[in-house]
């Protein structure tokens, strides 16, 4: 891993959630109002997701109104404190930017279930143990670093 | 002024705790090195000369490895000075790391530029180009050069293609953001001139530290 990515690994979040394009997510974010702190959730369909390492994002959309909203969120961001998904999409493609144009049923994206759910969850699992395993080594070579460099 | 050679190392970003991402250039500064001091009397300046990075002696010049013996230090790969107004108040094999810097100071920093060979003047100079289709000819051709039998030459100073690019350059109040002391790593806000890997020079701004004028 060259330097930067070790950087972006230790200032970024340890377990990024395990969120698909298509899928429907409640992102909950700190806002600020005055002086008070509230999270707010933003729920929609995934459209999107871009970036790697800590400039990674999602974009959600969702209809607000009868007028469509979309967010773009850095997973890495403090404030993006949990992405909850709320229903896996069966999707074929990585951008769905088709759904922009279509209104009302046709937004709908069908739901993953079945054998290949099971699947896909039992990889991202393992993907979050490797990502948090990953981490806790960090965290325990980290003091182990410091005091060779005081020596 | 405080100076330090380093290397860039890379961009990434900083999340801050209400949320903004700053846009930061990694440069891996220090441990620098005197490896002579410059002195009124036999120089007719006051300077120190740093050296960065360690190299095999087998790859240093003769006449670089005889400056270094005399030094009493190991081989460097980057040797830059830094003038002083005063005497140098350190010895020679003195060493300096990335944390002369504060969080918040402002800096200049010195690299050598992206090469990019022979290039065009839509590259070089940010000349328009011609249509595409219907007919055109005029692609990424630089247009008029001038006016025809007076002067019937070509006025010096026009812009034209040629070699771009692997130049010196000073981009100027830069803010370092955050200096990691164990790695000696300077995290500066935006971007500083040259590739990754590239050798640069920080030191401290020479304009932006004035405060402003009131209005």
């Amino acid at each position: 891993m060259n330097l930067i990515e070790t950087l972006e690994a230790e200032n970024g979040k340890d377990v990024l959630p395990a969120v698909h394009v298509g899928d429907t997510v409640n992102v909950h974010y700190l806002i600020r109002e005055g002086e008070k702190e509230r999270i707010q959730i933003f729920s929609g369909t995934v459209l999107s997701i871009g970036g790697r390492g800590i400039r990674k994002t999602i974009t959600v959309r969702r209809i607000v109104q009868g007028e469509g909203v979309e967010r773009i969120f850095p997973l890495h961001n403090p404030r993006v404190q949990e992405v909850e998904i709320a229903r896996r999409g069966d999707v074929r493609r990585a951008k769905l930017y088709f759904l922009r144009d279509r209104v009302g049923k046709k937004t709908r994206v069908k739901e993953l279930l079945g054998e290949k759910a099971r699947r896909e969850r039992s990889r991202d699992e393992s993907i979050q143990a490797a990502q948090a395993a990953a981490a806790a080594e960090r965290a325990a070579s980290k003091p182990a670093a410091a005091t060779e460099g005081e020596e | 002024m405080t100076l330090i050679l380093g290397r860039k190392k890379g961009m990434t970003q900083l999340f801050a705790e209400d949320g903004t991402a700053t846009g930061v250039t990694v440069v891996e500064a220090g441990p620098c090195v005197a490896t002579q001091i410059r002195t009124q009397e036999n120089d007719g300046y006051d300077a120190v000369q740093w050296g960065f990075e360690d190299v095999r002696e087998s790859r240093t010049s003769k006449p670089r490895r005889g400056h270094f013996k005399k030094a009493d230090v190991a081989p460097k790969r980057f040797l830059r000075e830094e003038r002083l107004s005063a005497p140098a108040t350190i010895d020679v094999g003195a060493a300096i790391d990335a944390t002369v810097f504060e969080v918040g100071t402002l800096v200049d920093v010195i690299g050598t530029t992206k090469g990019r060979g022979f290039a065009g003047t839509i590259k070089r100079h940010n000349f328009s180009r011609g249509p595409k289709t219907h007919g055109s000819k005029n692609y990424r051709a630089p247009g008029s050069i001038g006016c025809s039998a007076y002067p019937s030459r070509v006025f010096k100073g026009k812009r034209s293609s040629g070699h771009y690019g692997d130049t010196r350059q000073t981009t100027k109040n830069l803010r370092i953001v955050h200096v990691d002391a164990e790695r000696n790593l300077l995290f500066i806000k935006g971007a500083v001139p040259g590739a990754n890997e590239g050798f640069v020079q920080i030191q401290t701004a020479k304009t932006g530290t004035r405060t402003p004028k009131k209005r």
